[in-house]
């Protein structure tokens, strides 16, 4: 050990963001438990309080503050500590410690940073040093060459030839980056580039080489192991976050594998990493040739992916290394009896998946290409790659069965389709299978390796001889179990062998498969191949063995939690928060914690945190499966968002027990019919609406409430297909949309409520009586998804009345329901009305940020109410909180190539923050500063919308003006403006031919604020304002498009500077 | 559809496991052992360490980028470690019929027909090897089509002297001559050392070198009980005398600990893989190995002018050891990796400058 280290900061990776994800709570919480296991004092900054590692029993201190230069230096300023940690909170924190480096600030405080020298981080970020480091030691890298001006650009792609790609530096997973054919195209996307950083780079393109990665771990004594090599499916010029990608390397020989290996050694010597690290590498598929694309001297997506590919926990010894261990002084934390330095070895193949959500957004690109637009991953496990492959492609939960089987994919062009590679390429493979393509023909357009095409025909294959048989009874056992063998579900099976209702047939398909003893088995993964006796309980199921690798103890002392799955819009980290919670209560009430879950990206597929992980489907199928060894005392599947809520009432039909609130009112709140009903009972109101069986009938209901109306399909989660429309002409073409969504469930139309505000509870019921409970509301006015509204707790703008009946009713439907567990509703409040939008009998996504504002763990009580153990009953209530919690939406447009950056009904936000402020604007000025707003410095575009908002607007803009804030409006706002007294300078729109226009003081960056707010409900905005918005997000302007959010942060930085903001912990409140 | 032949591996304690044939249609016994490396089959199979030998390979996996040309260099084939396969058997879980890969010629079942070796798919592996694990290794048979062959132990054979060379052979001609005493070495040994200007003189096992002019001498990996290679054992022991560098691998470091006193014993189950951890004894340098081996040098034992040079972090078994004055020096993993981790190739260099220093002085 090196110098004695007390105190140390570490750095979170702030909100969800596409290309910054839950991977970062993983490994920061394994981080603060190397520490913690040395006793070192930690101070964890971060301002995402859904994640687990903002939890009191994972750091010591916590700050819900932005991981920015000037906030980081503060709290160093006011802790002192003798080590900060940067390569676990991704690149905003790895950003973030190179400015305070850059500063002096580090060396000011004597603050030594731990593990890999900021000077390393320089020297991989900086291209052209990075590319000379590796000069140094003769390791190729692409031909490139680094430029600074557009004109810079075309002379260095003239020098290299097309297709050429550009990249920034110092951007989050290739933001500004892609390929460029022609100097058009290399024009534009260099002035785009440009305003993510000063400095982009010209490259060779290596498009259709395999590319393959490694991850690399160096201790100070030099000691260098490479954990494990990911090969991925995508060729090279499809971003690895894009990529299908498999561990270990398939397509390898023994030759290229050590030869890379090799020089990912060299690299991290060379570069000097104390940690981990990964490097990507680019093989030419017909020779040896290689060139290194990228080393990210910090823990990185890959590595989680890596640490839960192999058991080798990364950011745990990473962070130990850091301290000054070496690799040979730490155990394996599998085998426990084996030394920490050694590789893997791996026997199963894992498949990561990207999830897309693009079908969220307006206008996005659905090309995949070399920046990133995925929001998050699955990770799935098996012994062949079929059946890897075809658990994963359900895993993604886009209503996929595997590869073969599924239904109403329309691919107009398949041979676009196979060279152009969308969201949905591996199911275009699928199709030119069906069309007889040749493997040959296949790899040509797509370049994917012909092994991987293979494999996929093989499964096809078996789907054509499943095909040949007409029922169970005349199906070979041995062409099922090759078909189990190969991942194809009991659902696969039964559409593909038989007639009729497949939800029905695939449980005779169960029923047949165990009458015939075909049924899966339990193995570990244990980093050593079973060469090693290990007591790991990090499981999955495969159907390729012959023998469970554990036992199974049948006496109803263990109870299982179904995780999540999948990050999406819509259901992310806050759900793994939920379930790591419930998993802690489960332990601590003395039964055995069980999880299912197969996000890599997540605390709770960290086997350290149960008693068993079954890394697997959140299937029927499979759970039962688990469910059937297990025997559990029961299961709770009310902590992980939709998917385990979905499942309720089947498990319930197969006599599983469901922990907490019955499966049948699970159903009576997500069935809207009944749940009306249900209102209509207890005479609450709600806003009215009919279920779709006509077009007529529809409009006639239309008649009587008038537009706008919200429509959507029953089962949603974050409002999936559901939009407002203002009228007729929108609300047909949206029902043609919707009705592609859902075909078994039905569209339902509802009333829409202008100028409403929304309010939600948060409770915790216990045998139909509220228990504990949190309201908070947002500051949008209705028509902002929940999820991408701000939010505060407690709610400091309605009337005591209004939440003593939010009260009431939140006690009505408990009762009504015997709820015994989690629940959230949604209120509309106008005009002294209340009315039910939504009801969730689960937890919901502000359950972390409540319970952390709160300092009350609703997951806590409701797990121990749903396993009726003691739950002591919290006396708290939000009239004795002195503070404010604001949450604060994430979005990641800048992503997502011409998606339009407005707020609706549908849910766009990728993440989220909750920051706590003693005062209301304190507290929404910290969470929009940790969501990446800045304050303006001078100049400010207003572009204001329809009348009532301009309105709205009038007296933020005269405090702007009082601030002495320069502001610029178009046409409209300008006149509005002038009329109310208020100077700006008028802008010509995008489309006129006249300066001064908007686009200019956008492309020039001579605006720090964007405030656009949309005319309309609807999602068919003018052209202008889609153009000022998206360049406002591509040229990284800070954007608001609602005018009540508008007008709080407004008042918030004309009441309080920068230096205003109190630098308090959370326990400081 | 394919419709491969039943094939099954029946173990010494009773277990069967009925797979698909995808080599050779045949019955054969031997030793069952297992490796856990993830790559490198066309490597192992070369191997001639595995002289008798069912192998499972525990990576699921395999035949993925099929079987390489057999082009020559230097007179040795260019992408295999001999120019035959040794194993007995060869025991997978998933086989991929079709490989994929620029350098491949044929498949792995194609090869395996070939040579007329048994290759058996869709056998649960994990579970095998955790029988080996558990009741050490076994003996173990291939039966196909009911053709049961008796149970054979290569162990009690003198399996060096069927993979050892027969006549001299010489290699390259650099500067510096090596004797090398082939128990059944791997061909990138002598690649090796041909890249760091040597001449190579391979000769049989038992040969006797009293009359060979050389520079440094080396003695190669092999199968099987060291304790059967009596004359090997007595080669070197008269060459301990003489203060010329020596350097073995594998085999060779447990012969070497034989001649100079030592004992050494058969491990339950071996270490087969590529990443095995080893520990430079009394710094902090550690290495990612690969190994193959089943017997080991019981460090007890070693005479006091030896000394550890290497240990597993693992389990703490002897990986090498060296004389405490003369330029011997031993590994028990393979320096030479193919297949595996390259970390340890600088050890030729040593045996070089070994060899360097040692004509300086005389």
């Amino acid at each position: 050990m090196q110098e004695k280290i007390r105190k140390v900061v570490i750095l979170g990776s702030g909100a969800l963001k596409i290309g910054e994800a839950g991977e970062f709570d993983y490994s920061g919480s394994q981080a603060l438990k190397a520490l913690r296991e040395e006793k070192i004092f930690t101070v964890l900054i971060n301002p995402n309080i859904a994640t687990v590692q903002t939890s009191e029993d994972v750091a010591d201190r916590i700050y819900f503050l932005p991981v920015t230069p000037y906030f980081v230096g503060k709290v160093i300023e006011k802790e002192r500590p003798d080590g900060i940690l940067l390569a676990f909170g991704g690149q905003t924190a790895l950003n973030c410690g190179v400015e305070l480096h850059k500063s002096g600030l580090l060396e000011r405080y004597h603050v030594k940073v731990l593990g890999t020298p900021v000077q390393a981080i320089i020297d991989t970020e900086d291209r052209e040093l990075f590319v000379g480091k590796l000069n140094e030691i003769n390791v190729k890298t692409p031909r490139s060459l680094a430029v600074t001006t557009v004109q810079g650009a075309q002379k260095a792609a003239g020098e290299l030839g097309f297709p050429i790609i550009i990249r920034a530096a110092y951007t989050l997973g290739g933001q500004g980056s892609g390929f460029c054919y022609d100097m058009d195209e290399l024009e534009r996307m260099a002035a785009k580039a440009f305003s993510y950083s000063p400095q982009i780079l010209i490259e060779e393109s290596l498009k259709g080489w395999k590319e393959v990665e490694y991850e690399v771990v160096r201790d100070r004594f030099d000691n260098c192991i490479t954990v494990c090599n990911m090969e991925n499916f995508d060729p090279l010029g499809i971003h690895t976050g894009e990529s299908i990608v498999v561990a270990p390397s398939q397509t390898l020989t023994n030759s290229e594998y050590h030869k890379l290996r090799k020089l990912s050694i060299e690299i991290i010597r060379h570069i000097g990493i104390v940690g981990e690290c990964n490097v990507q590498y680019a093989l030419d598929p017909a020779s040896e040739d290689y060139r290194v694309i990228e080393v990210n001297a910090r823990l990185s997506r890959s590595s989680a992916l890596a640490s839960k590919a192999t058991g080798y926990p990364l950011a745990f010894v990473a962070a130990k290394l850091g301290l000054g261990y070496g690799l040979h002084q730490l155990r394996n934390s599998i085998t426990r009896t084996t030394s920490a330095f050694f590789e893997p070895a791996l026997d199963y193949i894992v498949c990561k998946i990207p999830r897309w959500d693009l079908n969220k957004f307006t206008g996005v690109s659905k090309l995949i290409d070399s920046s990133m637009k995925s929001v998050g991953e699955v990770m799935a496990i098996g012994r062949t790659f079929e059946e890897a492959i075809q658990k994963g492609l359900r895993m993604i939960g886009q209503g996929m069965h595997g590869f073969v089987g599924n239904n109403d994919l329309e691919i107009s062009d398949i041979d676009t389709g196979l060279a152009e590679p969308t969201d949905m390429r591996i199911f275009v493979i699928e199709k030119a299978l069906e069309q007889d393509y040749p493997i040959e023909r296949i790899h040509e357009l797509t370049r994917i390796d012909k092994w991987f095409l293979v494999k996929l025909k093989n499964i096809f294959n078996l789907k054509n001889e499943l095909e040949k048989f007409h029922s169970l009874e005349s199906l070979p056992d041995d062409l099922l179990r090759d078909a189990k063998r190969a991942g194809f579900s009991d659902f696969q099976i039964a559409r593909v062998v038989m007639e009729g209702d497949v939800s029905e047939n695939l449980l005779k398909v169960r029923a047949h498969r165990k009458k015939r003893n075909i049924l899966p088995v339990v193995k570990q993964i244990d980093t050593l191949a079973a060469e090693y006796p290990a007591q790991t309980n990090y499981l999955y199921l495969t159907y390729s063995g012959s023998q469970h690798d554990i036992t199974f103890y049948d006496d109803r002392r263990s109870v299982i939690v179904l995780g999540s799955g999948a990050y999406r819009i819509g259901s992310s980290v806050e759900f793994d928060w939920c379930g790591v919670n419930a998993l802690k209560t489960i332990n601590e009430a003395g039964y055995r914690s069980v999880m299912i879950n197969y996000n890599p990206e997540t605390v709770s597929t960290d086997y350290d945190v149960c008693d068993r992980l079954y890394f697997d489907e959140l299937s029927f199928e499979r759970v039962m499966d688990i469910h059937d060894l297990e025997a559990p005392r029961g299961m709770i599947i009310s902590t992980g968002g939709q998917i385990p809520n979905n499942l309720a009432m089947r498990l319930h039909q197969q006599k599983v027990t469901i922990l907490g609130t019955s499966p049948e009112s699970i159903d009576n709140a997500e069935n809207r019919h009944k749940f009306s009903m249900l209102l209509d009972r207890l005479g609450v109101d709600q806003p009215r609406w009919k279920e779709l069986s006509s077009l007529s009938e529809i409009y006639d209901f239309v008649d009587e409430v008038g537009f706008p109306v919200l429509v959507r399909p029953s089962y949603v989660l974050s409002g999936a297909a559901m939009n407002v429309v203002s009228n007729r002409e929108e609300l047909e073409h949206f029902l043609t949309l919707a009705a592609k969504v859902s075909k078994q469930y039905p569209v339902v139309v509802s009333e829409f409520i202008e100028q409403a505000k929304e309010i939600e509870i948060d409770a915790v019921a216990m045998d139909g009586e509220l228990f504990s409970y949190a309201i908070s509301e947002h500051v949008e006015f209705a028509g902002v998804h929940s999820g991408d509204a701000t939010m505060v707790f407690p709610p400091q703008k309605i009337y005591f009345e209004t939440v003593r009946r939010i009260k009431k009713i939140a006690r009505q439907i408990a009762f009504a329901l015997n709820i015994s567990g989690p629940f959230n509703m949604q209120f509309l409040a106008k005009d002294n009305d209340i009315k039910v939008i939504e009801c969730n009998l689960r937890a919901s996504r502000s359950m972390p940020f409540v319970s952390k504002v709160l300092k009350s763990n609703f997951i806590d009580q409701a797990t121990r109410i749903m396993l009726k153990v003691p739950v002591e009953k919290p006396h708290k209530s939000i009239f004795d909180l002195d503070y404010i919690g604001c949450k604060a939406p994430q979005f990641s447009f800048s992503r997502l190539k011409k998606a339009d950056p407005v707020l609706g009904v549908d849910m766009s936000s990728t993440g989220e923050v909750g920051c706590i402020g003693d005062t209301y604007y304190e507290a929404i000025l910290k969470s929009m500063l940790s969501v990446g707003y800045t304050i303006p410095r001078k100049s400010i575009l207003l572009s204001t919308g329809g009348m009532r908002s301009k309105v709205e607007l009038v007296n933020s803009c005269r405090m702007l003006l009082e601030k002495g804030y320069q502001l610029y409006a178009t046409h409209g706002t300008h006149e509005f403006l002038k009329l109310n007294g208020i100077e700006s300078v008028d802008l010509a729109w995008p489309d006129e031919d006249k300066k001064p226009n908007v686009m200019d003081y956008l492309r020039e960056k001579m605006i720090d604020l964007v405030i656009n707010i949309p005319k309309d409900l609807s999602s068919h905005e003018l052209s202008n304002d889609y153009s000022i918005r998206r360049s406002a997000v591509d040229f990284n302007i800070p954007l608001i498009t609602n005018s009540r959010l508008a007008s709080a942060f407004i008042y918030a930085f004309c009441k309080m500077d920068l230096e205003d903001i109190p630098i308090k912990s959370w326990e400081e409140y | 559809m394919r419709n491969p032949l039943p094939i099954t591996l029946l173990l010494e304690d009773g277990s069967t496991f009925t797979g698909r044939s995808f080599g050779h249609e045949g019955s054969i016994a031997g030793e069952v052992v297992f490796n856990t490396a993830m790559t490198g089959y066309p490597e192992s199979l070369t191997d001639p360490s595995y002289r008798g030998q069912i192998l499972v390979l525990t990576y699921p996996i395999v035949g993925n980028y099929g079987v390489p040309n057999e082009e020559t260099e230097n007179n040795l084939l260019r992408f295999f470690e001999s120019d035959t396969l040794h194993i007995s058997a060869l025991v997978i879980s998933d086989y991929s019929y079709e490989y994929s890969h620029w350098s491949a010629q044929k498949s792995l079942g194609e090869w395996l027909k070939q040579h007329r070796i048994p290759g058996i798919y869709g056998v649960d592996t994990r579970h095998i090897t955790k029988l080996l694990r558990e009741k050490g290794s076994m003996l173990g048979k291939v039966v196909f089509n009911n053709r049961e062959p008796d149970f054979y132990d290569p162990n009690r054979e003198n399996l060096v002297e069927k993979v050892s060379i027969r006549q001299k052979e010489v290699y390259g001609n650099g500067r510096y001559k090596i004797l090398l005493i082939d128990c059944g070495v791997k061909y990138n040994i002598i690649r090796y050392l041909l890249e760091r200007d040597t001449t190579i003189i391979r000769v049989p096992w038992d040969y006797d070198i009293s009359r060979e002019e050389y520079d440094g001498l080396f003695i190669s990996n092999g199968p099987g009980d060291p304790k059967q290679c009596t004359a090997t054992i007595q080669t070197l022991a008269r060459a301990f005398e003489s203060d010329k560098p020596i350097f073995g691998i594998c085999l060779g470091n447990q012969l070497m600990a034989l001649a100079a006193g030592a004992d050494t014993y058969k491990l339950k189950y071996g270490h087969r893989s590529h990443n095995q951890p080893v520990l430079e004894v009394g710094t902090d340098k550690a290495y990612i190995t690969s190994q193959n081996h089943g017997f080991a040098i019981d460090n007890r034992t070693l005479p006091e002018s030896w000394e550890p040079l290497f240990i597993n972090l693992n389990d703490q078994t002897n990986e090498g050891m060296k004389h405490v004055s003369k330029p011997f020096f031993s590994t028990q993993f393979h320096p030479e990796a193919s297949g595996g981790p390259t970390d340890t190739a600088f050890l030729f260099d040593l045996f070089i400058e070994n060899i360097k220093a040692c004509r300086r002085d005389g």
